[in-house]
Formats: structure tokens, C-alpha cells, sequence
């Protein structure tokens, strides 16, 4: 059995691993790693934490430990506390958030905030289901209704206008099939579509309402916009904004570089010139030239001018974010749809635009951001926004005087809402990202 | 021809616009409300309150015009206007009436074709400084360093004061009061320089307002008042004499609490018969119902009450009635007669 005996230098087992030692692994290796792995790394670690820590010494008491959250004025917190004083939050809240929307009827808007996230999840999500879309489109009209209100035969024949614009598309290109070419027939349905669209919009609409209102009067109880403030204005415009600067955005983009002259100069001309002027410019255009250029009574909402105004200007940038998609594809991608013989709508929508738009995410995210933190603008043409509705606010006797709550509180929810914008593109880019790199 | 057309045109077009200003009473009385222009927000003039509703100083001026036309002093409608919007908002008719803490200027009155009609609160120009500072007169200031809200007619009249009195003052731009006192309480500069009513209010909102003092010249006449499109004479006179009512209800001691038994009992005096309805048709001149004024003067009492309960000197803003005292006490308050 000597042959057996196991010699001793040959281990039998794999040993097994030890852990690795303190100083590399864990939070202690990782720290050493990243913030004491040198000198100037360490001196900077320690005077950054030394700053955090001298501001969370005055936020955190100020914020949380002497915070007054219930008291009727400036005054009240004053005697109960030295910190912040966030009963005028408290008291104020719900106007923060309605502005001055009738306090039984508030439930219109946070039905219409609610269901917005039903209709934008399709748009967000691919696993959602398809049809939803179809809700997606009939949102905005929706949601007019619910925060308006009104008869619901005005939305209804909206949508009956687009119907009309959506008809002549479809089916004029048919009717002169033959007789004219094909492009041009499509660019004439085009048009006329347009036109059919305004005029029932601008005439048609009323009648419409009016004659319906007769059989069925169905309507909720009209509000109007004056009462609108706070974050729902804001939402408003924003989402408005949002929603409609991208498909307009990507037509400017689109209709830039066409051959055909006209429509690459109307394209160009739209979108140098909104980007040549001010957001407040247009803002002003919208409040005070009309009012003085429209006949005198005439009801053009003011958010609604407001609403076109913000769409159009981000729609200019939009679009050149696009542009910078779409000239960033190669020319081999043009090239193999054209090759697979795809007219110009189908090499669009199938090859191009997906592509364009995916390189364009960080882009796109950037503009709504910064469309939806430019809608703190408004306040110059009177309209309540939150940062509008800080000065009847402060005006009040009980808290005039307060300024660090009131503005905290306002951009913790802009940040929220913009932070949450930021996140979302990111998964998306993720999402969408094939490996091309 | 062309262009001929066009002016034609616009003339026509113009004349329209004005021809359908002009009769503002009628479309007010249609629509059935006033529409009225107020600041985004001045404290103790315009705010609002937690449920959004908008009181005020200068609100419950309009919203006694609403009781005196309508008989309903919420019949109104207001119309938050900045610095910036204030006139084209009434120029252009989307207001009719603007009750903005505004300053009575010639310029205002004749270019911009706007007629003034009375003034609801004498205000000028003054100074606040910390008391340590040890300055009693404005006339210690030189050298000083001035917050001062920029485009506004208090930067020409600092200008203005330091230059007469041949003193030096190193100004700090600031865009808006709540700028101004953080700068302030900051010390970032040593004087901040507005409204005296504007500086009392401010000076309210301080943890210790014991420590600052508001110096006793005023450097500046500002007459805020009401105002209304030129042309507009039959519209205007109801403003005016709305406010005109206000007062001499204070002068004649009528009260909100007093003016139905004032209106009803057999009170001797014949001016206040007549202010009240009881004689003569004064509202049928103006084309409002008799008791027009008794309805105007519930709506927030007599220009002293209104005036003590927003802006008085038991209110957090607490401005002495000074200049805005009836001229029978010592101020320039001062209504024509009611006949």
C-alpha cells in the first residue's frame, strides 16, 4: 500500500477561494477605489463631504425638524417654529394644483390626468395593447371636454372635421386617377383635405353643435380658461406642446428636405423663423396682437393661442433634432429602400424615420424638456402657472414674506416631471439599442 | 388702388373696433358682468385667498362697481395683468376697466389715450434702511448703496432726488419686490427704495421689523386710480362716481353695517338722501337703479373700511391713512358734491 500513500505536496481538492482581502472587496475596496485613490482624490472626497454635510446641517433642520406645517400665516409659523414654513403649502395645495377650478368639478381634471397615462402608454410601452392607441388619438379631445366642458357634440364635430380632412385624402387621389399624376393628385387630396378640415372647423363645427344640441343635449358644465392655473396649466401646455411638436416636428424635418421647392420653402421658412424669435415674442404675439386683430368679442381662448404658439416654437426645434437624425443615417439606408422598391411614405415609416428617431431620443427628450419648463413663461402674459400663482399668493397678508418654501416647492414638482422624462429615454435607448455600435 | 382698398379698409375696420368700444355700459350690461383688470398680485391690494378667490385693496373697488351696476358684487370677472399687459389689456378691450395700483401720468392719460378717473390710494416714493444705520433724513443717503426695481418710474425719480440734493448713491438692479427683500435682509445693499406703501408692506413681512424704519420723505407723487379707455364717457362716469360714492360715504358716516337703515329711515341729511336713492334720480342719470350706491357700499363699507381692513393700520401691511385721509381730517381725500 505504500505505492498509495498519497504524496504530500499534490493536494487533492481544489482549495477553496478565500475572500478577497478587506482592502480591495466591499464598500471599504470600493471607496479606496473610487474616492481616496490618491491624494487630490482624497482631498477632494473630504471637502465634498464636508459640503454636503454643511448643507444637509442647515436644510434638514430647517426642512424637517422646525418645519411648521400647520399654522393661518407667516406670523403663526414664525411663533411656533423657526423652520420652514409649509402650512402656507399645506393651505394652499389644491391651488397650487387647480389653479381656481371649481372645487366640485375637479374631478374632470384628475379623470383627464389619469387617463392620460392610459393613452400615452402605448406610446411609451410597446407591450401595450395596439388598439389603445385608437383612445390614444381620441385623447386630446377628450380631455378639452373634461377640463372645458361643454356640449359634447363641439369635440365630436372636431373629430368629424378630421374625418372630412382624412376622406378627401383618402378617396380624391381615386376619383382623378388617370387624369393627373399621381404625386400631384396626392399633393391636391392633400390640400384640399386641409381645407375641407378648416372650413368645417371654422363653420361647420357650430352648426353642427348647435343642430345636435337640439336632438341630445349632452354636456358637462362649461368652465372657462380664467380658472385654469397651477399645475394643470402647466400640464396642459406642456403635454400639449409635447404631443403635438413631435408629429409636426418630423413633417418640418420630412418636408426640409423634399424636392419639391415649395414645400421645402414653406418648411424652411416656418422653422428659421419661429427659431429666429423668442418663446416670450410669440407669447406676446399670441396674447396681444390678436386681441387687437381679431374683431372685438371674438372667443379665441387664450390658452388655446397660447397652446398653438408653444407647439409651434418647439415644433421648429423639433424638427432640426429630427434633421440631425435623419442626416445622420448613411446614405446606404435611402439607397436599400429605395432598392426594395418601397414608395417614399413606406421607405419613411418602415426604414428611415425608425432609425432617425432612435439616434434623435436624446434630442427629442431635451426639447420637451425644456418645452415643458418654458411654460413657466406664461406668467409674463398674466396667466396663472404655479410660479404665476406665487405672487397673488405672497400678496395675501398671511404669507406675504415667504419665498424659499413657496419656489422649493415648485421645483421639486417641475424636477419630478422632468427627471421622470430623463429616466424614461433612457430605458428607451436601451430598449431600442440593436448593437450597432 | 390697391392700398387705397386696403386703408379703406382698415379705417373702416378701425372705426368698427372703437364704434363697438365706445358704448362699453351697453356690453357690459349684455354680458352681465365686468370684466376687471387687477395685479398678479400686490399685497393688500390684490390676492387670493386659499379657496381663489381675489380680495383686496383695489379688488373690492371693482367689485363695488359690479354692485353698483349689476346689484351683485359678484357679477365680475378679473383679469390678473403684469406691468407689462396692463394697458394693451384695456386698449384692446379685453378688460374694461383696470384697477392696477396704476400711477396717474400725463403720458398715460394722452398717449395712451386712457382716461383716468379719480385717484383710490395717494402713494409716493419712499426709503427703508436698517435702524442700526443710525439715518434719520434721505438726505444722509449719500453714498448709499440703492435696491431699486428696474424699469420703473422710481429709478427716474431716485435719480432724480440724489441729483437735486447733489448726493452720489451706488444703485443694486433688482427685478421684483420679493428680489428686493432678500437682497435687502442679505445686505446687499443699505436702502431699498419703492412705494411707501410698498416698503410697509415689506417691512411687515420681516422677522423684526422693529429693526428697519421707513424714512419720513417721500420723493415721489404717485396717485393710483382707475382707469378706463378714452371715449368711454358714459362707462367712466360710473367709475368714477362709484368711487366718488366710497368716499363721500365715509365723509357722511355711512357704514356697510348702517346703509339699509340710513337708506330707509328719514335721515335729515338731503346729500345723503340723494347718494342713497331715496331723492332725486341721480342712477337714472347714470343709467343704473336708484340704489346703485347702497349696493356699492355693502359690498365692502365705505372707502375707510375698505381701506382699514386691507391695508389699515391693524393689518399686517398697516399704512396710516396719511395723504388718504378725508380732507376733513387733515388729508386730500376729496369728492365732489353729490348733486
Amino acid at each position: 500500500m505504500a505505492g498509495e500513500k498519497p504524496v504530500a505536496f499534490v493536494a487533492e481538492r481544489q482549495i477553496p477561494p478565500s475572500p478577497p482581502p478587506v482592502r480591495t472587496g466591499g464598500a471599504l475596496g470600493w471607496a479606496r477605489d473610487n474616492l481616496f485613490s490618491g491624494v487630490f482624490n482624497t482631498v477632494a472626497t473630504l471637502l465634498s463631504l464636508a459640503f454636503v454635510a454643511y448643507i444637509l446641517a442647515m436644510v434638514v433642520p430647517w426642512l424637517f425638524l422646525d418645519s411648521v406645517w400647520n399654522a393661518s400665516s407667516l406670523q403663526g409659523c414664525r411663533e411656533v417654529d423657526d423652520g420652514a414654513c409649509l402650512a402656507v403649502i399645506n393651505e394652499r395645495f389644491l391651488q397650487f394644483v387647480f389653479g381656481f377650478y371649481p372645487e366640485e368639478l375637479r374631478w374632470r381634471p384628475i379623470l383627464a390626468f389619469v387617463l392620460l397615462f392610459v393613452a400615452i402608454w402605448p406610446a411609451l410601452f410597446s407591450s401595450a395593447p395596439r388598439k389603445l392607441l385608437i383612445f390614444s388619438a381620441l385623447y386630446p379631445l377628450l380631455a378639452y371636454w373634461l377640463i372645458w366642458g361643454g356640449s359634447l357634440w363641439g369635440p365630436v364635430g372636431a373629430v368629424v372635421g378630421i374625418a372630412i380632412g382624412w376622406a378627401c385624402i383618402r378617396f380624391l387621389p381615386s376619383l382623378v386617377r388617370g387624369r393627373l399624376d399621381e404625386g400631384l393628385a396626392f399633393l391636391a387630396a392633400v390640400g384640399a383635405g386641409i381645407l375641407a378640415t378648416a372650413l368645417w372647423w371654422l363653420f361647420g363645427v357650430i352648426a353642427f353643435e348647435e343642430a345636435l344640441d337640439g336632438v341630445v343635449a349632452i354636456g358637462l358644465e362649461p368652465v372657462e380658461s380664467a380658472r385654469l392655473g397651477g399645475f394643470l396649466l402647466s400640464t396642459i401646455i406642456g403635454v400639449s406642446g409635447i404631443a403635438g411638436s413631435l408629429p409636426i416636428g418630423i413633417v418640418l424635418a420630412l418636408g426640409r428636405q423634399s424636392n419639391l421647392i415649395l414645400i421645402k420653402a414653406v418648411c424652411v421658412g416656418f422653422i428659421e423663423f419661429i427659431r429666429g424669435v423668442p418663446l416670450i415674442t410669440l407669447l406676446f404675439v399670441a396674447w396681444l396682437l390678436l386681441s387687437y386683430f381679431l374683431p372685438p368679442g371674438t372667443e379665441f381662448d387664450l390658452i388655446l393661442r397660447v397652446v398653438i404658439m408653444v407647439t409651434a416654437f418647439a415644433s421648429a426645434y423639433m424638427a432640426e433634432v429630427i434633421r440631425g437624425g435623419l442626416a445622420g443615417l448613411p446614405t446606404g439606408q435611402y439607397e436599400a429602400a429605395d432598392s426594395l422598391g418601397l414608395d417614399y411614405w413606406k421607405s419613411m415609416r418602415l426604414i428611415i424615420l425608425p432609425q432617425a428617431l432612435k439616434i434623435s431620443i436624446p434630442g427629442i427628450v431635451n426639447t420637451f424638456i425644456g418645452l415643458f419648463k418654458d411654460t413657466t413663461l406664461v406668467i409674463i402674459i398674466g396667466l396663472l402657472d404655479p410660479v404665476g400663482l406665487l405672487q397673488p399668493i405672497r400678496a395675501d397678508q398671511n404669507w406675504n414674506g415667504i419665498v424659499w418654501e413657496l419656489y422649493g416647492f415648485i421645483a421639486l414638482f417641475f424636477f419630478i416631471f422632468c427627471f421622470a422624462m430623463s429616466r424614461y429615454s433612457m430605458y428607451l435607448e436601451r430598449n431600442l439599442d440593436v448593437g450597432h455600435r | 388702388m390697391k392700398l387705397k382698398t386696403t386703408l379703406v379698409a382698415a379705417a373702416a375696420a378701425t372705426a368698427f373696433s372703437v364704434g363697438a368700444h365706445a358704448a362699453t355700459l351697453d356690453d357690459v350690461k349684455a354680458k352681465g358682468f365686468i370684466q376687471c383688470g387687477v395685479s398678479t398680485g400686490l399685497a393688500g391690494f390684490a390676492f387670493t385667498d386659499s379657496d381663489g378667490n381675489w380680495d383686496g385693496f383695489d379688488v373690492v373697488f371693482c367689485r363695488a362697481t359690479a354692485a353698483a351696476v349689476f346689484g351683485d358684487p359678484n357679477a365680475i370677472k378679473f383679469t390678473p395683468t403684469t406691468g407689462k399687459t396692463r394697458f394693451t389689456a384695456l386698449a384692446s378691450g379685453e378688460i374694461d376697466v383696470l384697477y392696477r395700483n396704476t400711477t396717474w401720468t400725463l403720458s398715460r392719460d394722452v398717449d395712451l389715450k386712457f382716461s383716468f378717473l379719480g385717484v383710490n390710494y395717494y402713494d409716493g416714493q419712499g426709503f427703508m434702511i436698517r435702524k442700526d444705520m443710525g439715518v434719520s433724513s434721505a438726505s444722509e443717503l449719500d453714498g448709499a448703496t440703492v435696491c431699486i426695481q428696474t424699469g420703473t418710474t422710481t429709478e427716474l425719480n431716485l435719480a432724480d432726488f440724489f441729483r437735486a440734493n447733489n448726493m452720489s448713491y451706488e444703485p443694486v438692479p433688482i427685478e421684483t419686490n420679493a428680489e428686493a427683500q432678500q437682497k435687502y435682509l442679505a445686505n446687499a445693499c443699505d436702502v431699498y427704495t419703492t412705494d411707501a406703501s410698498g416698503l410697509a408692506a415689506t417691512r411687515a413681512t420681516f422677522e423684526d421689523p422693529e429693526n428697519h424704519v421707513i424714512l419720513p420723505e417721500i420723493i415721489s407723487k404717485e396717485p393710483l386710480g382707475p382707469l378706463v379707455r378714452h371715449g368711454d364717457n358714459a362707462w367712466g362716469d360710473i367709475v368714477r362716481w362709484v368711487l366718488n360714492a366710497l368716499i363721500i360715504a365715509e365723509e357722511k358716516g355711512i357704514t356697510a353695517a348702517n346703509v339699509d337703515s340710513m337708506a330707509s329711515a328719514d335721515t335729515k341729511d338731503p346729500e345723503i338722501k340723494r347718494l342713497l336713492g331715496v331723492e332725486g334720480n341721480y342712477g337714472e342719470m347714470l343709467g343704473l337703479s336708484a340704489d346703485w350706491a347702497v349696493h356699492a357700499i355693502k359690498t365692502g363699507g365705505n372707502y375707510g373700511e375698505i381701506f382699514e381692513k386691507h391695508i389699515g393700520e391693524n393689518t399686517a401691511i398697516g399704512l396710516a391713512r396719511g395723504l388718504n385721509q378725508l380732507w376733513t381730517k387733515g388729508g386730500i381725500l376729496y369728492a365732489p358734491p353729490f348733486r
